[in-house]
């Protein structure tokens, strides 16, 4: 009885608090739009009994996901959201991986300030912080004063609300998810793999494209896809730092629901939105469900 | 082993070491990890370095290896000055105490690691990987990962691969710590039968004395950066030259004291029977000799005094011995050579005859060393060059021997050992018991630091 319980607690807080609210914008992805509140038809009425129940699914269709094939917009903003998030993924890895390397191979006693210096930036709001590279970024932000002092530049970079500012920011933000798996695949390397390896006749760099990137590749995995899912669907930093031409699915979910108010077509962009990032989760776990069996 | 002529190329001048260390100092920091050691390692030698964690001997062979290099000083192997020769460079290989397998290749793709760093042809690689498979006996387990395999199998692999080079010198870095007791001794023979098969030069870091002496051709016994003795296992136990290595190399009873020349001494004038003192005439045979018991005595008197005669009467004894000869020196009944040493090291004990003793060490502070087999237990004073008196406080049964440890008079310990050749029922020495701890006069060794 106590396992059952034990085991029922994280299942209850699956279905409160995904299953349900998906079950909802799916019900309302298969909706039309009204001039209601809320904005949409039909609403299940239990008081009138089987007949209002069947009339109600009657009322349920797939129009709005046949609408998002119908205009382009929709899956070129998908496919622009997947290329950002690629791109910053393959950003972060690159420089995630030296930071992560330098901490693992650090003296044993700064390891635990290393990683402190790495969470340190969650302390402080998401929000804050991206508004501050805004400050930053922007054509009398700090960055080019600085470059305009040094002299490099004579006119100032306009970086701010263009696709490399969304770049640094979604970087930035997401570079701990990438930095923290991979320091701890590292750091649970044994060194004497690496003089093992020098043994038999490596060099120092051999032995770390043969020993070190593949004993790190679940942290790699781990770390691209935490930096990947989440920057899909980023929506803040496209809005604050990108410009009119970063089109991500995000920003387009935010105005269908708030300025078209369309819940019905938003919540069909929701609703696909998820679909596609199911199938790299699912993927990701087969892989760690894999190795996990392959060592155990 | 012991139809091969004897292998003993330490002994031999005209014998090129393989390995030379040449002053050899390294520091880390303030700490002194070998100091200014010079030794010399022969070729298919199996040589051990023995000693507590921190003596250095893991630094000495990670700087064989090329993982350290010295501060000072200079490691030769085969005649190259080996300083500036980086660890991928050398034709030395190491079997890592942890065997530092790497857990995403495979079996086979361990042992070929080293071999696919070289120029190798591939079915060349593939015939002598297979090669070391069967050397090992691991041909089954060629394709599965490190995970998938037993500790033994592991300890095998890891040794596999770092022969498969066929290198000169083989470094074994406690390559048998994480086994279990039993498998460790299968695998102690294993090691020399491959050593002996593939005549690699093999120099192992043991903090195993056990280990050391069964594997080794010569052990070096270590302390705080330096050799202290090097020397044929037998030697190293039998003869160690200091109480440092008598001490770590198994168990050992030491007994400090003052040598005194043993020649000027005369116990045995004072302690010979009556008898012997003057003959008054050569002729008569007044030497003691065997007496019969009472039922001998019957039988001579009722059978055969018509053959052979009467009786010798009265029976010559030896006079009754004195309370002052009890606690005397014990040569009283044996033949001991003239010589060597007597330690005075207690007044409540007699001297310990050591005839073996340097005669050169005379009035020296010594420490007296003997093995705790080699002392014999009895209740009855027996008949020994040295016997001591003393209480049996603890005896611990370990199986095939008991040890016995007994407090002589003036509180020194002294453990004994004593195989268990009959039951434990039948042991007649039991807790509290006053008995006799005697050895021969060349049992022990007289050590001077």
């Amino acid at each position: 009885m106590r396992r059952f319980a034990l085991i029922a607690v994280p299942y209850l807080w699956l279905l409160a608090l995904f299953l349900v609210p998906f079950l909802i914008v799916m019900k309302i992805s298969l909706s039309d739009i009204a001039l209601a509140i809320p904005p949409y038809t039909p609403k299940l009425d239990l008081t009138g009994g089987w007949d209002a129940v069947t009339s109600f699914f009657k009322a349920l269709d797939f129009e709005n996901f046949e609408f998002l094939t119908s205009d382009d917009l929709y899956w070129k903003a998908y496919l622009s959201s997947f290329k950002i998030a690629l791109i910053s993924t393959v950003l972060a890895l690159l420089i995630g991986y030296p930071i992560a390397y330098s901490m693992a191979r650090a003296a044993p006693e700064w390891r635990p300030t290393l990683l402190m210096l790495v969470i340190l930036p969650f302390w402080t709001s998401f929000l804050i912080r991206v508004y501050a590279w805004m400050g930053i970024l922007s054509n009398e932000g700090l960055l080019n004063q600085f470059l305009l002092w040094t002299g490099l530049i004579s006119e100032p970079l306009t970086i701010l609300n263009t696709n490399t500012a969304v770049y640094i920011g979604i970087v930035y933000t997401y570079l701990p998810f990438m930095i923290l798996p991979i320091y701890s695949t590292l750091e649970k390397m044994d060194d004497s793999l690496l003089e093992a390896a020098e043994d038999l006749g490596c060099s120092r760099t051999s032995a770390f494209w043969l020993i070190t990137v593949p004993l790190s590749k679940t942290g790699i995995i781990a770390g691209c896809f935490l930096v990947f899912i989440p920057t899909l669907g980023e929506f803040v930093i496209p809005s604050l730092l990108g410009g009119s031409q970063t089109l991500m699915i995000g920003k387009v979910l935010w105005e269908e629901f708030f300025n078209n108010r369309d819940w019905p077509v938003a919540s069909a962009v929701a609703i696909i939105l998820l679909l596609i990032l199911i199938i790299p989760i699912i993927l990701f776990q087969r892989n760690e469900q894999k190795q996990r069996e392959m060592e155990g | 082993m012991a139809q091969e002529p004897l292998f003993e190329p330490w002994n031999d001048p005209s014998e090129k070491p393989l390995i030379q260390f040449k002053n050899v100092t390294k520091r880390f920091g303030d700490f002194i990890a070998i100091d200014d050691l010079t030794q010399d390692i022969y070729e298919k030698e199996f040589f051990a370095l023995l000693g507590p964690s921190g003596c250095g001997k893991t630094t000495m062979m990670r700087m064989l290896g090329g993982f350290e290099t010295p501060t000072s000083g200079t490691i030769s192997i085969a005649g190259q000055d080996m300083n500036n020769v980086p660890p991928n460079k050398r034709a030395v290989n190491m079997m890592f105490q942890s065997y530092a397998l790497f857990p995403h290749l495979s079996i086979y793709e361990n042992i070929a690691f080293g071999l696919r760093r070289t120029d190798m042809a591939k079915d060349a690689i593939d015939a002598r990987v297979n090669e070391m498979l069967k050397l090992t006996r691991l041909e089954k387990f060629a394709q599965r990962k490190p995970h998938q395999i037993s500790g033994g199998q592991r300890q095998r692999v890891a040794l596999a691969r770092s022969l498969a080079k066929a290198p000169k010198l083989l470094l074994l870095d406690e390559p048998l710590g994480a086994l279990d007791k039993k498998l460790r001794q299968d695998t102690q023979f294993e090691l020399m039968d491959i050593q002996e098969k593939t005549g690699t030069t093999f120099v192992i870091v043991t903090h195993d004395q056990e280990e050391a002496m069964t594997v080794a051709s010569r052990v070096a016994v270590m302390d705080e950066g330096r050799i202290i003795q090097v020397a044929t296992p037998d030697a190293i136990y039998e003869a160690p030259n200091s109480t440092y290595v008598a001490d770590f190399i198994g168990d050992v009873n030491l007994i400090k004291g003052t040598a005194e020349l043993r020649v000027s001494s005369k116990p045995a004038e004072q302690t010979t029977p009556e008898t012997l003192e003057a003959p008054a005439d050569p002729f008569v045979d007044d030497t003691p000799r065997p007496q019969p018991n009472k039922l001998g005595e019957w039988l001579h008197d009722k059978v055969l005094s018509p053959i052979i005669g009467e009786r010798d009467e009265p029976i010559k004894r030896l006079p009754p011995p004195s309370a002052a000869e009890l606690t005397a020196t014990p040569e009283v009944t044996s033949d001991i050579p003239e010589g060597g040493i007597a330690l005075n090291w207690s007044d409540q004990h007699p001297a310990i005859i050591v005839s073996n003793g340097d005669e050169a060490q005379d009035g020296k502070a010594l420490t007296f060393a003997i093995r705790p087999e080699k002392l014999n237990i009895a209740k009855d004073k027996p008949d020994a060059a040295n016997a001591l008196q003393g209480t049996v406080i603890d005896i611990a049964y370990l199986g095939n021997v008991s040890t016995y440890h007994v407090e002589l008079k003036g509180g020194q310990m002294i453990k004994a050992q004593m195989a268990n050749a009959r039951r434990l029922a039948k042991r007649d020495i039991t807790w509290e018991d006053t008995v006799w701890v005697s050895f021969t006069d060349t049992a022990g060794v007289l050590l001077e630091r």
